[in-house]
């Protein structure tokens, strides 16, 4: 066996993918593009210019603020939109985690490989945003480049713990809840549109736990050039201290669950 | 019939086509009021589209077709107000209970929703299910989702029953339990019409029945009397073993009054299964196996169109 | 319905043969009976928006010119936000769960076997998408209210603006919807709503558009914001009457299509 088991699960994923890839790669661009030119470029305009702003933003541009934060939003987003009904579905409904298990695969590989599948659906869109913020000249940093792999992290993070939470459960009644209470204030709240600095004293810490944050801030620091090392290593580490518990709960869900 | 009797379905040249297939070919059919009829045939032979024609869902292609004397195509509301049907695949309501799934299809009737929840409660009674009536319909089992399938249909006092393929992928249990139910409605006078591939199921529940095969109708008649035009009352299934049932043809020739040679057993026809079975012995021929049984739609089948039922 | 009105008369002949819409709701009301969560965090959302408008935002922008007056950024956006949200939840009603009721649940198989047609089940399901929709507009007043957003009293006219939008986007997504063909084509539904929620004058007036604000005005989900944001401004004008024709016509096309669609699809 010359090909490791978790690669070949994305193998499965990405026939599926090789399907739809040009509906999949247009919404990609088209989504982070709509964001950047709606809101950065849009709400920029009346934005800039106004002094008080340009000091909460740090002396850039919104567009130059809200560009890298799109790049762990977009991560976030499609965890979220692939790790729910598809992780249950996969269960439930087309029993493909059944599947896979009756082969030789264990229960750990599979979801090795569902990670990599996600990777690969949020390296396609968050490589998207990274086009856009690249063609944009106030955006336009070699910084781009770490960023990517920065908002992947971030993005697994929300990979792992959403793919938990749909293999341990039976019906899909709470997902749209866990969108609406769960991704969609951290998507608004989470640092990506404006500064935490302008949330309430009370609900900044909250955000300062949150991996979205700490996901934008990375992004942020490596397009602006505006973090140093220490800063850096510090928000990676909170991300990996998030990952590995989502990680190791979902080996055991889908563990307890393909072989009950 | 006689002949103020109006018949509740009445067809004649009935056609069905699906872009250039043709699912049903001109059937004529008579259905008196209270009587149980039953469609008979394999898959594929048209007795899905006719009965989904007579239900009101399906436009006809040419012929015609009046339920309760009315034209489906102009008095379809009224007619289904009338009808209960039971589809081949079921199409509960997973996001109801099973209580839920019976008053809400009663509202479609516009059944006053008091009224809806006693009949209901006696119909979850009537198919057995009562201590499940607030579970959802996703925990029951493929005969326990057809009883509350039928017990829907009933929730408006239907004066004719539909039921395509009521029994088909049920155990053996389950169908006897589902026959009962159906028998008892047929003693209430209730129009019965359903569609089997099940010799025993139409002889338990049908007074009349078609053959169909290929979209037209090739017998009619009683389970009785089928049985008796076209085949013997037992048949001894004998096995030689794979590939070797042919060779045996002319060594049991006269036994029975027919013999038939199907790729993995021989079927002899006779009244007497055991007496045949003792000339085959008498003869020296020492099959792997042997069974007799009583003949069943299977052979009315084979013998009016030379192929197996359920291939 | 009462068929005397004006409205049933000049309905397409598809829509005058329902019989009974009304059950159709009755059976979705009898689901989310069971399941209450799904409305009460419908509450939230609305609530999350609206703070982050005002605390990020709001901070950040400060005054816009509408209508030859400076509005607030907050009380500008929040009534775009409203009409967003009726649209997003009527698209949302009725594209994924239609769909899975038409091709997988077999729900209205079960409906047309009854004395329903496919008119009651076009209008049940478009009306139960109102109300819901309608439910979702009265939790926002009550955010708007509750932070204190709301302005006038003129506001309470943004309500019937909001099921004016709520109709118009759940009989076109429900009709859009019996053309899709598998899951993978829902992909398609934020590539339309997302531009329409971006650029419907949605976050700044259609001025700041210039000689792009024709395509702004293209976008069904503009008229609704106008309207929206008219009510909630206290700003009235007989230019509302267009944003009334256009919402209205999308209702009816949508509703024809969408019943024409239902009957070809399950009563072949």
């Amino acid at each position: 066996m010359s090909t490791p088991a978790s690669v070949r699960v994305l193998e499965m994923q990405m026939l599926l993918l090789k399907r739809i890839w040009k509906t999949n790669l247009t919404l990609s661009f088209l989504q982070p593009l709509l964001f950047f030119l709606g809101m950065g470029l849009g709400v920029g305009s009346l934005v800039d210019g106004r002094s008080s702003s340009a000091a909460a933003l740090g002396d850039v541009s919104y567009a130059m603020f809200l560009g890298p934060g799109l790049l762990a939003t977009t991560a976030m987003l499609t965890a979220a939109g692939e790790s729910l009904w598809p992780v249950l579905g996969g269960f439930k409904w087309d029993g493909s985690f059944e599947a896979m298990a009756a082969t030789r695969l264990t229960a750990s590989q599979v979801v090795r490989g569902q990670f990599l599948w996600l990777a690969v659906r949020m390296g396609i869109a968050v490589g998207g945003v990274a086009v856009v913020l690249a063609v944009h000249p106030d955006t336009r940093s070699w910084g781009i480049l770490p960023a990517v792999p920065a908002a992947l992290l971030c993005g697994l993070v929300f990979t792992a713990w959403i793919t938990a939470w749909a293999a341990s459960r039976e019906y899909d009644t709470s997902f749209s809840n866990v969108q609406r209470l769960v991704i969609t204030p951290l998507f608004l709240f989470g640092g990506a549109f404006y500064p935490v600095d302008s949330l309430p004293e009370l609900l900044r810490p909250i955000a300062w736990v949150t991996p979205l944050w700490h996901g934008v801030e990375l992004c942020r620091g490596f397009t602006l050039h505006s973090l140093g090392a220490i800063e850096m290593l510090g928000h990676v580490g909170v991300l990996v201290a998030w990952l590995i518990p989502g990680w190791i709960l979902c080996d055991r869900f889908f563990a307890r669950r393909l072989y009950r | 019939m006689t002949a103020n009797e109006q018949p509740v379905i009445r067809a004649r040249s009935l056609t069905k086509k699906f872009g250039e297939f043709e699912a049903v070919r001109g059937i004529d059919v008579d259905v008196r009021p209270g009587e149980s009829f039953g469609f008979l045939g394999p898959n594929g032979a048209g007795k899905s589209s006719t009965m989904r024609m007579i239900a009101g869902v399906s436009p006809i292609t040419s012929g015609t077709l009046e339920i309760f004397g009315l034209d489906p195509a102009t008095h379809g509301s009224e007619i289904r107000n009338r009808l209960g049907v039971v589809p081949q695949a079921d199409n509960l309501d997973g996001e109801l209970t099973l209580l839920d799934n019976l008053i809400v299809y009663g509202r479609y009737f516009d059944i006053p929703r008091a009224e809806c929840v006693s009949r209901a409660k006696e119909l979850l009674d009537f198919v057995q299910l009562s201590d499940r009536s607030s579970g959802r319909v996703d925990s029951l089992s493929g005969g326990m989702k057809r009883r509350l399938t039928i017990a829907r249909g009933l929730m408006n006092r239907p004066e004719m029953f539909l039921l395509d393929e009521p029994t088909t992928g049920l155990d053996p249990q389950a169908r006897h339990i589902l026959w009962d139910r159906l028998y008892r409605l047929k003693q209430q006078g209730v129009t019965l019409v359903l569609t089997t591939h099940y010799m025993d199921e139409a002889e338990q529940l049908c007074d009349r029945l078609v053959v169909m095969d290929a979209g037209r109708i090739v017998a009619e008649g009683s389970p009785r009397d089928l049985i008796t035009r076209y085949s013997t009352r037992e048949v001894l299934e004998l096995r030689f073993g794979a590939g070797r049932n042919a060779e045996y043809e002319g060594r049991l020739a006269g036994i029975g009054d027919r013999l038939e040679v199907l790729a993995d057993r021989v079927l002899v026809y006779a009244d007497d299964g055991e007496a045949a079975l003792r000339e085959v012995n008498v003869r020296g021929l020492t099959p792997e196996s042997s069974l007799v049984r009583r003949s069943s739609l299977e052979d009315v089948f084979l013998r009016l169109t030379g192929r197996s039922l359920e291939e | 319905m009462s068929r005397d009105t004006l409205l049933w008369r000049v309905a397409p002949p598809i829509l005058r043969s329902a019989r009974r819409p009304q059950r159709v709701i009755e059976r979705n009301a009898t689901v989310y009976r069971r399941t209450p969560m799904v409305f009460i965090s419908g509450f939230f959302e609305p609530l999350f928006y609206l703070l982050s408008i005002r605390i990020g935002f709001g901070a950040l922008i400060g005054d816009v010119d509408f209508a030859g007056r400076a509005v607030d950024y907050a009380e500008f956006v929040a009534p775009a936000l409203m009409a967003s949200s009726a649209m997003n939840g009527a698209v949302y009603d009725s594209t994924m769960n239609i769909f899975f009721k038409l091709r997988y649940s077999k729900t209205y198989d079960a409906m047309l076997a009854s004395p329903l047609g496919a008119a009651d089940v076009a209008l049940g399901e478009i009306g139960w998408a109102m109300l819901r929709g309608f439910m979702y507009s009265i939790s926002f007043l009550v955010c708007l209210a509750a932070l204190g957003m709301a302005g006038s009293w003129w506001i309470l006219a943004a309500l019937p603006a909001c099921l004016l939008i709520g109709m118009a986007f759940a009989s076109v997504g429900m009709a859009l919807t019996t053309y899709m063909r598998s899951w993978a084509d829902f992909d398609w539904v934020p590539a339309i709503t997302l531009p329409m929620f971006l650029f419907s004058a949605t976050f700044y007036p259609l001025s700041s558009y210039g000689g792009l604000g024709w395509i702004v005005q293209l976008s069904p989900l503009y008229h609704g914001v106008a309207l929206v944001r008219g009510a909630s401004l206290g700003v009235a004008s007989w230019g509302m009457l267009v944003h009334v024709a256009v919402l209205v016509s999308l209702t009816v096309v949508g509703l024809s299509v969408a019943a024409r669609r239902v009957e070809t699809l399950l009563l072949k």
